[in-house]
């Protein structure tokens, strides 16, 4: 098995880094042709404006396609836009692979980013969060269930095979939430076979 | 509870920014297009490095109301700079909250021995270094980010090259070196001997560190990313241009795919004028920014 980082810009070597000390292999996405080679894509954190507009229409149509097909994702903040199927103040998603909308910077410009410690479903109740310039969750679709809140904002959802953060796991040494999105990814390998 | 301007936060940002591009621009106009042509963050001000060359005279941090401006047009990172040492340009900039403070060269320092103490602000700072030794100095200081000095307002590359590769060699000496010889290597490049124990240990530097002075063309951008940086800081190369539209996509884009030699050439094809350069030689000794 291996995970796809997306490798356009961004938060790409932590997201790795997190793998590895999972003993999971990875690949760099850079090309779109390079996400046939792998079971999972992880978004990471950077910008998704630039994310966005440096992969393209082909990298996000392929995105979308594999996204119908129940492709395990995880975004993580700027991630977790470009998954989103409603992003408010604008028209047109990216993917959409997940029935949420979501505000962008909703937790403000730089001086008010902060991390802190998240109860998280199925994971902890002490995990650290680190969030920057952080996305909110402002609507859940049906199926879609939240994982963790921060101040009554739900900060981490998830639906089948598809988890968001607004948060950065990855900036942390705490492994639980890549493990937990492992999971997903290992389950639906399984399904798969059967 | 929740932790604001913690070192975590601050340096986290600049590693959101990572294979990305970082443009000045000096109206919400250029900020727009710099958005719309994928940069991962703008830098506010009021000249680019080019004309501050060009202008001479006492360079300062931006209008507020030229900062609220661009912050106003974009919704990606806006960073501001203020001069070496004036503390009071980054408690205004704070209070307009920008996202990133460049304590830069570009503008004329305001202290000529003391930087800022950075651990003072919950607003992140970026400084230029042109060694190991400058780096560790400002990360001690509480930069979370660093950037190349290179020559400002050149559209030359080869200095930020020539403080890439001595970064680079001067960090492969410190890993590779004996741990009875970091004191004395600490002394050498006048780096705080404790950054040089976090550089052996991650083998890299404890922060990102950007390409800056002097990147004009998708290629220059490529070489940088390619000698190691993080990222790329384009000052007066886009908007000094021909075409600055295309010329920062192609930045972008080259940023991106710096591995990739066909992309690279198909980003560079037809691009139109770029910025007139200055070769280095030619700049008096007193007219250089990076000794700042």
């Amino acid at each position: 098995m291996k995970i796809g980082v997306l490798g356009l810009q961004g938060a790409v070597r932590e997201h790795v880094r997190s793998l590895s000390r999972l003993g999971v292999d990875t690949l760099i996405v850079k090309r779109v042709e390079q996400l046939d080679e792998v079971s999972a894509l992880i978004l990471p954190g950077g910008e998704s404006t630039a994310i966005s507009l440096i992969g393209g229409e082909t990298f996000l149509k392929r995105l979308r396609e594999l996204a119908k097909g129940g492709f395990p994702f995880f975004g993580t903040c700027a991630g977790m836009i470009l998954l989103a199927s409603e992003i408010e103040g604008r028209a047109e998603p990216y993917v959409g692979a997940i029935d949420i909308t979501v505000a962008r910077n909703a937790s403000g410009r730089q001086v008010h980013s902060f991390e802190t410690t998240l109860k998280v479903e199925g994971v902890g109740d002490d995990v650290p969060a680190v969030f920057i310039r952080a996305p909110y969750i402002t609507r859940l679709g049906d199926g879609v269930d939240a994982l963790a809140e921060y101040q009554g904002h739900v900060v981490m959802a998830r639906e089948r095979n598809v988890l968001v953060s607004s948060f950065h796991p990855e900036l942390t040494d705490d492994l639980r939430i890549h493990e937990y999105f492992l999971n997903i990814v290992e389950k639906r390998n399984q399904e798969d076979l059967k | 509870m929740a932790e604001k301007g913690t070192y975590r936060v601050k340096s986290g940002l600049a590693e959101m920014l990572k294979g990305g591009v970082i443009m000045d621009v000096t109206t919400a106009e250029q900020a727009k297009i710099a958005e719309a042509a994928g940069a991962v963050a703008v830098m506010a001000l009021e000249r680019v490095p080019a004309d501050i060359r060009a202008q001479g005279g006492v360079a300062r941090m931006a209008d507020p109301g030229k900062v609220k401006e661009i912050q106003n047009a974009v919704s990606i990172p806006v960073m501001a700079k203020v001069r070496i040492g004036h503390f009071a340009e980054a408690q205004v900039l704070e209070s307009l909250e920008v996202d990133y403070i460049d304590e830069s060269e570009v503008l004329t320092p305001a202290d000529p021995q003391y930087h800022i103490d950075k651990w003072a602000f919950t607003v992140p700072f970026v400084c230029g270094a042109r060694n190991l030794g400058e780096a560790a100095r400002r990360i001690a200081e509480g930069a979370a980010m660093i950037r190349t000095k290179g020559e400002p307002g050149t559209g030359n590359v080869i200095e930020a090259v020539k403080h890439m590769r001595l970064m680079n060699e001067q960090i492969r000496t410190v890993i590779a070196a004996p741990e009875e010889e970091v004191m004395s290597l600490a002394k050498e490049m006048g780096a705080p001997y404790q950054i040089l124990r976090m550089i052996r240990e991650l083998k890299r530097l404890p922060v990102v560190n950007f390409a800056a002075g002097g990147i004009a063309t998708p290629a220059d951008a490529a070489m940088m990313m390619q000698l190691g940086c993080d990222g790329i800081f384009v000052g007066s190369g886009v908007f000094k241009s021909g075409d600055p539209e295309k010329r920062a996509r192609a930045i972008v884009e080259a940023t991106t795919h710096y591995d990739d030699p066909m992309v690279v050439a198909r980003v560079s094809e037809g691009l139109g004028e770029a910025m007139v350069g200055i070769s280095i030689d030619e700049i008096p000794p007193h007219e250089m920014m990076q000794v700042r």
